[in-house]
């Protein structure tokens, strides 16, 4: 382990050189920027459009680098090409957007047509240029899949300024955003434009993707935009949390996952950093608390437990045999069983409330007509959790003197 | 703080001179149509000021069309809305609407205040700061309904009849003078249909405007002083009891009431 570990820790600290330094803090701000403006995208249930508009890059690349050419120009000039990417990208999102407003395709079928229809345009060029005398045009395969041979100046600072903004951009328009994403009628009915306020959101996503494709690549780019959000969901309740978790996220993944790609000769950095994002939300899946799959499993076996118990307690109350080997077993932890299923001292006490608290129910149905009381039964709050002490002492008159059951045996 | 004081005086007082002339809302010839067939048909309505008016009618009547169409939510073919004798644009802010508590997500991250807070939006605009007197007035909202206790939950942990108040709640902290609700007793419990009655009474006291999409014929008379029926078109309008007779729905629901049932509810005929 010596042997990777030593080369992680210096990318990590930022000792392993000035080109491997350079990719970490520029992919910590890329991930920063996509998982905050991502965030909207996946609450308004719209993360798939990303998709399109990732894919909707491609063609806008091969066509700038052949204009540039064409003008005499350098092809591979870096602002050049995001904007013929933005410039495609744009137009692909208007068709989505157009299709689903305009004719009875659902925004699942646009999304498919608008991806396929443009990356294949976009390859068609790729494979032109591909083939032109001009010897310039290496590196525009990095758009596809991101670049694995480091990031020059130029490329951090776009990603740094364009990264800032769209930061700023989703502060400004947080709460147009939310609203739109949460209530849409409602939003409309408030005087905001909700077609204005979701392209917006698109706007946002799409100069994320641009100033990303370079590093991680057009197929990429959209685990930066989704994971972050989703993995922030399991740890918050509340939707500007989830943006702001969510740009930790994707900076920290950012981050260590271009210190891993760093530390190793042939890692590609945005493959990485796409794993490192999906290992925090296999985690956050797993082990977030209120969310998180473990502690609603843990939540099911206790509830399943309650139930277990109550029914193993009214059949000792009532006299009768239990049948789930589950229901003994969870009455033999308790100390209230042994394992033949005969009840102990402890069993024989609680099985005579239990079956009090069900008489205690059944008058109290009887008397109050408040349907929010009664209502609040369901076999397992204590009855002493909805009725006072003096509430319950008048159900006790009602039934008579406490009766001991299930204790002959 | 004093100009806003100052602008906010002035507009109570316009405020106090609309509800002894003009109507909260008056919809002329509303006409939606989705794809070429008519939902809501060249509609007259005047929603009249410190009344709760009933919206009733069938399903797929047009009821929620109408009051989505009137706010602009839904664009309309034709027709014109004027709302306190001026422009839907210019009185908006006049105006609470609360949509159908089944049209949204309720999984979605965000608590009890928040969706209150959600009303001050647009007084908020786009960055201004959430002060400790925006908490309070969503607070206070809160509490008219019964929630005050449950601020701080996800909406998704609340009951329907819960979830139908926080909605009512956000429509309070509007501080709107016409409220415009739809369906807001569907589906929740009677607790909560006795609170939600309640505060609309109170808000009709303070000389406010209601307007609810409303489905149980049989509480029309209690809950409401006005009522519109419509089947497409507006079929009857006026106070219930005018307007709420046994002929009138008879027309408006055609055959989808049984005459049984119009004998139940004890209406005179007229």
């Amino acid at each position: 382990m010596e042997t990777l570990a030593g080369p992680f820790v210096a990318a990590l600290t930022l000792q392993a050189g000035y080109n491997a330094a350079l990719v970490a803090v520029g992919a910590a701000m890329l991930g920063i920027a996509a998982g905050t403006s991502g965030t909207f995208l996946y609450l308004r249930k719209r993360a798939l459009v990303s998709d399109a508009v990732a894919h909707a890059t491609l063609p806008g690349v091969g066509l700038a680098f052949l204009i540039m050419v064409g003008l005499g120009g350098d092809g591979r000039a870096l602002l050049g090409l995001l904007a013929g990417s933005a410039a495609t990208a744009w137009v692909g999102l208007l068709a989505v957007e157009w299709m689903v407003r305009r004719t009875r395709l659902s925004e699942d079928a646009a999304i498919g047509a608008v991806l396929s229809v443009f990356f294949g345009f976009g390859v068609v060029l790729l494979t032109v240029i591909q083939t032109m005398s001009s010897g310039r045009q290496a590196g525009l395969e990095d758009f596809l899949l991101g670049a694995t041979a480091g990031m020059l100046f130029s490329e951090a600072v776009v990603i740094a300024v364009g990264g800032a903004l769209a930061v700023v951009a989703v502060m400004i328009l947080r709460r147009p955003m939310t609203l739109v994403a949460f209530d849409p009628g409602f939003a409309a009915a408030q005087g905001y434009d909700v077609r204005r306020v979701d392209l917006a959101m698109m706007a946002l996503v799409m100069a994320v993707t641009v100033i990303g494709l370079k590093v991680v690549g057009l197929i990429l780019i959209v685990a930066m935009l989704i994971i972050p959000p989703v993995t922030a969901r399991f740890w918050t309740e509340r939707s500007e949390r989830v943006a702001w978790v969510a740009g930790a996220l994707g900076g920290a993944a950012g981050y260590l996952g271009a210190a891993l790609s760093a530390s190793a000769p042939a890692l590609p950095t945005g493959p990485i950093i796409v794993l490192v994002s999906a290992a925090l939300f296999a985690l956050s899946l797993l082990f977030a608390p209120a969310r998180g799959v473990v502690a609603a499993w843990l939540r099911h076996r206790a509830f399943q437990r309650r139930v277990h118990l109550r029914q193993g307690l009214l059949a000792l109350a009532r006299q009768e045999p239990i049948l789930e080997r589950y229901t003994i077993r969870v009455l033999e932890a308790e100390g209230l069983a042994r394992a033949d299923g005969v009840a102990t001292e402890a069993g024989i006490a609680r099985a005579t409330k239990i079956a009090r608290d069900e008489r205690r129910w059944d008058v109290a149905r009887e008397i109050h007509q408040d349907v929010a009381l009664t209502g609040r039964y369901d076999g397992l709050t204590p009855i002493e959790d909805v009725f006072t002490t003096d509430e319950i002492a008048e159900f006790d008159r009602r039934i008579g003197a406490p009766v001991a059951v299930g204790g002959g045996s | 703080m004093t100009p806003t004081s100052l602008t906010l005086a002035t507009s109570d007082g316009e405020a106090q001179r609309d509800h002894a002339q003009i109507a909260p809302m008056a919809i002329r010839g509303l006409t939606v149509a989705y794809a070429e067939k008519p939902a809501v048909f060249s509609v007259d309505a005047t929603f009249a000021p410190a009344a709760l008016t009933a919206i009733v009618g069938p399903n797929g009547a047009g009821k929620s069309t109408l009051l989505k169409a009137a706010l602009g939510v839904v664009p309309r073919v034709a027709g014109d809305v004027s709302v306190f004798g001026q422009p839907l644009e210019r009185a908006r802010h006049r105006i609470a609407y609360v949509p159908q508590r089944a049209s949204v997500d309720w999984d979605f991250p965000t608590t009890a205040r928040d969706v209150v807070l959600m009303g001050l939006y647009p007084k908020l605009g786009l960055v201004g700061r959430l002060t400790g007197q925006h908490q309070a007035e969503a607070m206070a909202s809160l509490d008219r309904v019964g929630m005050a206790d449950f601020a701080d939950r996800q909406i998704g942990q609340l009951s329907g009849g819960q979830q139908q108040r926080i909605f009512l709640a956000r429509a309070l902290a509007q501080g709107a003078d016409l409220y415009l609700l739809d369906e807001p007793f569907a589906g929740v419990d009677a607790a909560t249909e006795r609170a939600i009655v309640s505060v609309l009474k109170a808000l009709k006291g303070e000389g406010k405007a209601v307007v609810a999409v409303h489905h149980d014929l049989a509480t029309v008379p209690d809950y409401f002083d006005r009522v519109l029926m419509m089947n497409v078109r507006a079929m009857a309008e006026g106070t219930v009891a005018q307007a709420f007779t046994a002929e009138a729905l008879a027309t408006t629901y055609g055959g989808r009431l049984e005459a049984t049932h119009i004998d139940q509810l004890g209406l005179a005929r007229a």
